[in-house]
């Protein structure tokens, strides 16, 4: 990827992130602690701020750089499992990837996010967004990006009848249906502002 | 300091304190302690560079034991971990206990010259009694 198209496209994802702070802050509120749209502001708003920096490098690292951004950022337990996703990404993906390398290394990264969170998919967690987004990655390259888009976003409203197994939600135990899972949202959110982007 | 050194880890920066402070009370200076609360913005939450500076305050070469609260700060605390030298990583026990009962069932173990995993399990079989 060009270096100037990275730069732009993690401002893009930043400002999508930053413009649904209180979405996500609202739909953790009813569910959790009530930060993660803060959360998911302050680190993706320094990634942005540290754009130039990452976007010079080849895209693994620029990717690794990400993931360690986020880590020391994020706070709470998103950022660890944002990071981890990004930071695997950074690890497998080769230099040029191809569409097929890019699902593989989805895969990885949804492992290690699993590994990470002690968690699978079902328990209304991002990976119930990372999942059935990798599976359309895997379905080849026609019209791969606006299916990825709308996967994504039914994926996250699919979270909402689910039951939360994990996290501060899982306190709430049958309380927590009904509510749609704010990890899944930012996902799909961040998912969908990179389609959009390399749609354009 | 040859006793193992115990790291408090809370969303509460306040918490983290009085936790200290409890561990203090109990075993003075015996034990190398460390606390953090909250993220980088000084809210509730944990913040991995803060783990981290705090796992090197409490460093002792008989290793680290973590004491957590609520599940972000076990994530983030298994997340410093990983990024500690390799040297070192493997000297860093997280604890599957409550944060009041475990520190101090921990700093009474570690004042005593226990190593580390004998640190960890005890902390952790309170925790079940």
């Amino acid at each position: 990827m060009e270096q100037q198209t990275l730069k732009a496209l993690l401002r893009v994802v930043a400002q999508t992130v930053v413009a649904h702070a209180e979405e996500l802050t609202a739909l953790d509120q009813a569910i959790g602690d009530g930060d993660h749209g803060l959360n998911m502001k302050r680190g993706f708003e320094r990634v942005a701020e540290l754009a130039d920096g990452i976007s010079q490098q080849p895209l693994p690292q620029a990717l690794t750089e990400i993931g360690k951004t986020l880590v020391m950022t994020v706070g709470g337990a998103s950022g660890p499992l944002y990071g981890t996703f990004f930071m695997t990404l950074g690890k497998e993906l080769p230099l040029d990837p191809t569409l097929a390398d890019i699902s593989a290394t989805f895969n990885a990264a949804i492992a290690a996010v699993e590994r990470r969170g002690k968690s699978s998919p079902g328990q209304k967690t991002l990976l119930d967004v990372l999942v059935p987004v990798q599976e359309e990655l895997s379905a080849g390259t026609a019209n791969v990006l606006e299916r990825v888009k709308r996967r994504a976003a039914s994926a996250a409203d699919a979270t909402i009848p689910m039951l939360a197994v994990r996290g501060r939600a899982s306190f709430l135990g049958e309380r927590s249906i009904g509510h749609m899972d704010p990890g899944a949202r930012s996902s799909a959110l961040v998912i969908s502002a990179v389609c959009d982007f390399l749609g354009d | 300091m040859s006793n193992v050194g115990i790291v408090i880890v809370s969303h509460s920066a306040k918490i983290a304190e009085g936790v200290a402070d409890m561990v203090h009370q109990m075993v003075g200076n015996a034990v190398p302690v460390a606390y953090t609360g909250g993220n980088a913005d000084g809210g509730l939450g944990t913040d991995v560079g803060a783990i981290i500076n705090a796992i090197d305050r409490a460093w002792s070469d008989a290793g680290v034991v973590i004491l957590v609260d609520l599940g972000g700060a076990e994530t983030n605390s298994e997340m410093a971990i990983e990024m500690l030298e390799a040297d070192r990583r493997n000297k860093v026990l997280l604890c599957d206990a409550p944060l009041v009962e475990g520190s101090i069932i921990a700093a009474a173990e570690a004042s005593g010259g226990a190593v580390i995993e004998q640190v960890k399990s005890m902390a952790e079989e309170m925790h079940r009694q």
